[in-house]
Parts: C-alpha cells; sequence; structure tokens
C-alpha cells in the first residue's frame, strides 16, 4: 500500500525548452545598446523681467562660429569674417583657445593661480559662440559642437600628459579639476535668430 | 574495485540534463537585468549623427533620463503627418510646446533625489532642419532641464 501512494515524478524534460522560449522573448524584446551622446549643458532661461544686459566682451576674446541654411560655417573674430570647411574648425579653435604665441587678435592671456600647476598664462576670457539658422541641418549643427568640444578635449589631454604625464581620464578628482581650470569651456549659443531667411 | 568495472552496459551515459532549465533561467534572469525594456514604440524614425567614441559620453542611469525623439514620422503615420520632420514624446506625436508639460511629468515621476540629475537625451534625425530642435531646447530651457544630450552614434 505504501509503495502505491508515492507520487510519480514530474516530467521536467520540456522545462528547458519553456525557459529557452522565454529567454529568446526577452532578448528580442530588450535592448542592450549603450546610448552615446555628446553631454551639453544648456543655459537657464533668460528671466522675464529682468533688464536685458548686454555683457560686454573684449573682441579679441570672442570667436563667432555661424551656420547657415546650406550648412556652410562661417568664422568672425577681428579679422573679419572667413567662410571654412568643417575639418578645419578643431584646429582653429584650439589655437584660438590656447593662443601660444600671445597674438594681439587671439584671446588675452590672465596669469591665474591654479592648483598642480602653480602661476600659468591662460585666455580665462574667451568664448566661442555658435549660432545657427533654423535652417540649418542638425547634422551640421552637431558636429560643430562635436568639433568644439573635441577640441577642449584634446587640449586638456594634452596638458594633463604634460603635467601628470597620464591621460584625463585616469587623474584624481583634484587633478581633473585643476586641468578643467586650465582650458575652461566656454561655449555660448546665441539666442536664435533666423539668419539668411526673408527678414 | 568491482565498483568500477562492475556496469555492464557498454553505450554511452546519458546526459544529466535536470540542471538544465536552472541553467537557462538563471542565463533569463541576467538577461532580464541588463537589458532594458523597450518602452516606446517608435513612431518616428531617425539616424543620429555620428560623432567619435572618444568624445561621446556613455549614457548611464536609465531611469535618470527622458527621451525626446524627432524625426521624420515611419511609414505608416506618413499619409496623416507628412514627412516633415516631428516630436515624438513618449507615445505620441506632439508640438515643441507640449514639451515643457513633459518634462514636468517625467521629473514628478522621478524620486525626489534624483530630480537634479535629471537628463534629457535628444534623439534626432540628422537631416532635421535646427528650427525643431532649437524650439525644443528652448522649452526644455523654460522646464529647466538643462543637462541635455545629444544622441550620437560612435565611430572612429
Amino acid at each position: 500500500m505504501a509503495k502505491k501512494r508515492k507520487v510519480p515524478g514530474l516530467n521536467t524534460s520540456s522545462t528547458a525548452d519553456i525557459s529557452f522560449i522565454l529567454l529568446i522573448f526577452f532578448l528580442i524584446t530588450t535592448s542592450m545598446d549603450t546610448d552615446r551622446g555628446l553631454a551639453r549643458q544648456l543655459p537657464p532661461p533668460p528671466e522675464e523681467n529682468a533688464e536685458v544686459k548686454d555683457i560686454i566682451v573684449k573682441e579679441r576674446n570672442i570667436l563667432n562660429v555661424r551656420m547657415n541654411s546650406a550648412g556652410n560655417l562661417m568664422l568672425e573674430n577681428m579679422d573679419g569674417q572667413r567662410f571654412i570647411k568643417l575639418d578645419e574648425l578643431r584646429e582653429i579653435v584650439k589655437e584660438f583657445i590656447e593662443n601660444p604665441n600671445n597674438s594681439d587678435n587671439m584671446p588675452e592671456l590672465h596669469e591665474e593661480n591654479i592648483p598642480y600647476f602653480g602661476k600659468v598664462m591662460i585666455t580665462k576670457n574667451h568664448v566661442i559662440s555658435v549660432q545657427n539658422d533654423r535652417g540649418t541641418p542638425y547634422k551640421v549643427y552637431f558636429s560643430v559642437q562635436h568639433e568644439l568640444v573635441a577640441a577642449y578635449n584634446d587640449l586638456r589631454e594634452a596638458v594633463s600628459k604634460k603635467q601628470f604625464g597620464k591621460p584625463y581620464a585616469s587623474l584624481t578628482e583634484d587633478q581633473q579639476k585643476a586641468v578643467r581650470d586650465y582650458y575652461p569651456q566656454k561655449i555660448s549659443e546665441a539666442e536664435p535668430k533666423n539668419y539668411g531667411g526673408k527678414k | 574495485m568491482g565498483k568500477f568495472n562492475g556496469g555492464e552496459k557498454k553505450g554511452m551515459p546519458e546526459l544529466n540534463t535536470s540542471s538544465l532549465p536552472d541553467l537557462i533561467f538563471s542565463i533569463l534572469f541576467f538577461f532580464m537585468m541588463v537589458t532594458s525594456m523597450r518602452e516606446v514604440s517608435l513612431k518616428v524614425q531617425f539616424k543620429v549623427p555620428q560623432g567619435q567614441t572618444a568624445v561621446l559620453e556613455k549614457l548611464e542611469k536609465k531611469s535618470l533620463v527622458s527621451f525626446v525623439y524627432i524625426g521624420a514620422p515611419t511609414k505608416e503615420f506618413q499619409a496623416k503627418m507628412g514627412t516633415e520632420s516631428r516630436i515624438q514624446l513618449n507615445d505620441k506625436f506632439a508640438e515643441p510646446d507640449e514639451v515643457q508639460d513633459y518634462i514636468q511629468q517625467e521629473r514628478m515621476n522621478m524620486s525626489e533625489a534624483d530630480q537634479p540629475f535629471m537628463k534629457v537625451s535628444l534623439k534626432a534625425d540628422e537631416n532635421t532642419q535646427m528650427g525643431i530642435i532649437t524650439d525644443v531646447k528652448q522649452a526644455l530651457r523654460k522646464a529647466y532641464a538643462l543637462k541635455i544630450n545629444y544622441s550620437a552614434r560612435g565611430g572612429e
């Protein structure tokens, strides 16, 4: 009698198949792709009632990058305006930020005291101003932003290799901050305007 | 000794598969944890612009990120919506002035501690005109969602 009451074992040979189906279902419906992107910070909105104060920046400190609706780039600084190609932008911007020869048409150099570096001459007041048209293709706008960020990254990388002998990513937090102070990111975006269209 | 050579069967011993389900289940759980469910069905099609992988940053902590999709409507919606670039928020098409409400709503859904770290990822088609993106950016500024991320493909 005792033998007969024994519960027969459940046949589990198909459990593997069932879980396989579940696994495949999850593989299809989920995405594992890591999103990458260009991180930017927007300025806070202009206050409604505040007086519009023009911040006066010395002409030599400004580099204007303009894009028209055809996706052409125009560079404007003290020397005047000229059209450039996208792949020239990074080197021009790097030279502008650095001002290696202390030239008069590049941002003025200020003496600054930065931890780890001591007293250095940097162009802390430079501004890169980006302006685009409503018709500018996003691709062009993105590439310009990308080149600007890349220019800063290149410079920071170079100075951190020179000063610490290590790439920027492997520096300590304080050291990274010092490097960021050395090359502060000053990208300004103009309030939207309509260029090249009908006024 | 008889233990070892006492057996009479000569064929291959059968593999014990009783732990196979457990094995597969653990793979399943692994995938459930590392991946995230696709939350929205896309109604716009876009090809994000390309940048250099070294310059781009990884978008971490998906729970802090809200997405704004911009691109031409997919085939099935083109008859109704045309082929001009449109904004998609959550599951529906939206106008630029709806962005601000959307951001507020997304912010409300977050825990208070996470709110300052909110990020907005713009997934826009590379051929979109800047007009619509500028509108979105202005709306994001008004909503104080200032950390944004232009989604991009990596490359050399």
